[in-house]
């Protein structure tokens, strides 16, 4: 009959709009500014720059390598090298950036400096919480502001985070032997009786 | 001396309206001279009508707001003041302090004029309507007429906004609106004539009178809608009505989806929210003549209960259909033009006519003498509208059936 449809929609309503008092359950509203959700796992929308240790200058992971900004599709990435070097996480002398800058505004979050960078030193943030009355200065995010330290990293993305973790320990522990294994090799040659006119083996070149 | 008197009329009057005492305004009338005395017995009885329908403009965009968030599951505003109540006043700054834009091809004058044109019979309309026992702005003799009048009168204003905005979604939704207020004026007059004919009278105080009365130990009331031919007739009215004030379901003149906002597409700032303010304020009067036509105006629902002021029970079965509109809005989506087109031609007009007669075989059965007359008289009437009602319902709904779609040439 014409009009049971519209009768049992209302009845719809009224049972929601009753339910949405007696049972909170019902409201997906998350009131923003005083209760947060977690982001999720997979949530990303800005890079940052990641640093081991305590000490942001120090333990920056970025080698100045510039292939981040040569990649950045819509070119927000402003990378100056340093003129000295300092050292890396295996303690080998690297170049830093002097001056790291993401531009924001034109950054359209396409995760592709994180894919390139092969040093694991760049990655996606989940911080939106960004508005700025400053639409130039206050979205140039600096060396500074994009510095994030790994406990972070470990916070926003675990999987992620754990991941690369082991994947530098790992690389960390190879050139460690390896090393230890060259110094071994060295000791064994300087305990043998002098040879002489050895040629320089490929290890003692390193 | 004289400022003596001014407070004590001022009080008079107030204590009379409150106590739905006759003539609230004679001993603050007398305070002031004889010529000024129409003036300020005309600004007395106006600017009440103003402030009350304002406020209840700002409390029902609330009510809509928050109750179709609770409809949805959501909460809806709550943000300016507690619980969101303060919600109105911000809105209104909002809309005060916007840049008012014209757009350069518009007819600037017609663009202009239009939001006052709506305005003005839509206030006008609230003259008629009896608030309570001794509140009635204007008691006139054809006052059903009046209110029709100048309800048929805002067509041409949302029109003219429309034709002047120069914008063809605006010229649309004027077009679909003229359409539809015609349309639906049509089975909302008939309707209204069926309680015509029954009271015999064009006056809505005089009908408001007749529906005083109460049956069996004075736990029922009077009203006309609570005959078969009443119920008919109000719920064609209902039905129309929505269509008049273009709320949802019937709203596709200014379809946000189709036409961006229809007429109002160019309207910015303060008039829109006088086009805004009309379409409410088109509702409270087509609400307020629903409760004078059919629920009984300003009559308590028990006989116990007339000791409350008349004007209370006015004002809850107006905001009880308020509220029944927005419960609706919530819940019917949008129709098409042709749906809502045939919806008037071939289901309400039919439908309406249908009950004139019904409302005289009413009028003729009243008469009637024998063992289980009323019983009769009132089968006779249901089945004569009900029986209509669901044959004509299957020819709309029933038409198309609806199939697995075959697509040949896909496969």
């Amino acid at each position: 009959m014409l009009g049971e449809g519209i009768i049992k929609g209302m009845v719809e309503t009224a049972r929601n709009f009753v339910g949405s008092y007696s049972d909170p359950e019902r409201l997906v509203t998350v009131e923003f500014p005083e209760e947060k959700v977690p982001a999720k796992e997979n949530a990303r929308n800005f890079p940052f720059l990641l640093f081991d240790g305590d000490d942001a200058a120090k333990g920056l992971r970025c080698v100045a390598c510039q292939i981040c900004e040569k990649e950045c599709p819509p070119q927000c990435i402003y990378i100056v090298k340093s003129k000295d070097k300092k050292p890396d996480y295996v303690g080998k002398p690297q170049f830093y950036p002097a001056v790291f800058d993401i531009d924001v505004s034109v950054c359209m979050s396409c995760q592709i400096c994180v894919e390139v960078c092969p040093f694991e030193a760049i990655k996606m943030d989940t911080e939106f919480e960004l508005s700025n009355s400053d639409r130039f200065g206050g979205l140039l995010l600096d060396k500074g502001r994009l510095a994030k330290s790994n406990e972070y990293y470990h916070k926003i993305h675990s999987t992620e985070a754990t991941e690369v973790d082991a994947r530098l320990a790992a690389e960390k522990a190879k050139i460690e032997a390896k090393a230890k294994a060259d110094a071994e090799a060295k000791a064994a040659a300087a305990a043998a009786p002098k040879p002489t006119l050895k040629p320089p083996g490929p290890d003692s070149a390193k | 001396m004289i400022i003596g008197d001014f407070f004590k009329g001022l009080f008079l009057m107030i204590w009379r309206v409150a106590t739905d005492q006759p003539n609230p305004k004679t001993d603050l009338l007398a305070v002031f001279p004889d010529w000024a005395q129409p003036v300020i017995s005309a600004v007395l009885t106006v600017s009440p009508i103003l402030v009350v329908f304002a406020t209840l403009f700002a409390l029902t965009t609330l009510l809509e707001r928050k109750g179709l968030g609770r409809i949805q599951n959501r909460l809806g505003p709550n943000r300016v003041g507690p619980f969101g109540i303060l919600q109105p006043v911000a809105d209104g700054l909002k809309m005060l302090t916007k840049e008012d834009i014209v757009p350069r091809s518009a007819d600037a004058l017609v663009h202009f004029l239009a939001p006052v044109v709506l305005a003005v019979p839509t206030m006008l309309a609230f003259a008629v309507i009896p608030y309570g026992h001794n509140l009635v702005p204007v008691d006139m003799d054809a006052g059903i007429l009046f209110f029709f009048a100048v309800g048929a009168s805002t067509e041409l204003a949302i029109f003219m906004a429309g034709w002047s905005s120069r914008n063809k979604y605006s010229l649309l939704g004027a077009m679909r609106a003229i359409a539809q207020m015609i349309s639906y004026e049509i089975p909302l007059i008939i309707s209204s004539v069926s309680v015509i004919m029954i009271a015999g009278s064009l006056s809505p105080v005089g009908i408001v009178e007749q529906q005083g009365r109460y049956m069996l130990g004075g736990l029922v009331p009077h009203w006309f809608v609570l005959t078969p031919w009443g119920l008919a007739g109000f719920l064609i009215f209902l039905i129309a009505s929505l269509a008049e004030s273009n709320r949802s379901p019937f709203d596709i003149p200014e379809a946000e989806s189709e036409l961006i906002a229809g007429h109002l597409t160019e309207y910015s700032g303060f008039k829109y929210a006088l086009f805004f303010m009309a379409e409410y304020f088109g509702m409270f009067a087509v609400s307020g003549l629903a409760v004078t036509l059919f629920l009984g105006g300003w009559h308590a629902p028990f006989e116990f209960l007339e000791i409350v002021p008349s004007y209370i029970w006015f004002f809850a079965k107006l905001m009880a259909l308020v509220c029944l509109f927005i419960w609706v809005r919530g819940t019917v989506p949008r129709l098409r033009v042709d749906q809502l087109l045939n919806f008037a031609w071939k289901f309400m007009l039919p439908l309406s006519l249908l009950n004139l007669v019904v409302a005289g075989v009413w009028r003729f059965t009243a008469v009637w003498d024998f063992p289980g007359a009323v019983l009769g008289r009132w089968i006779l009437c249901a089945v004569l509208i009900g029986v209509p009602y669901v044959l004509l319902g299957r020819t709309l709904s029933g038409s198309k059936k609806v199939t697995q779609r075959i697509y040949r040439f896909a496969e």
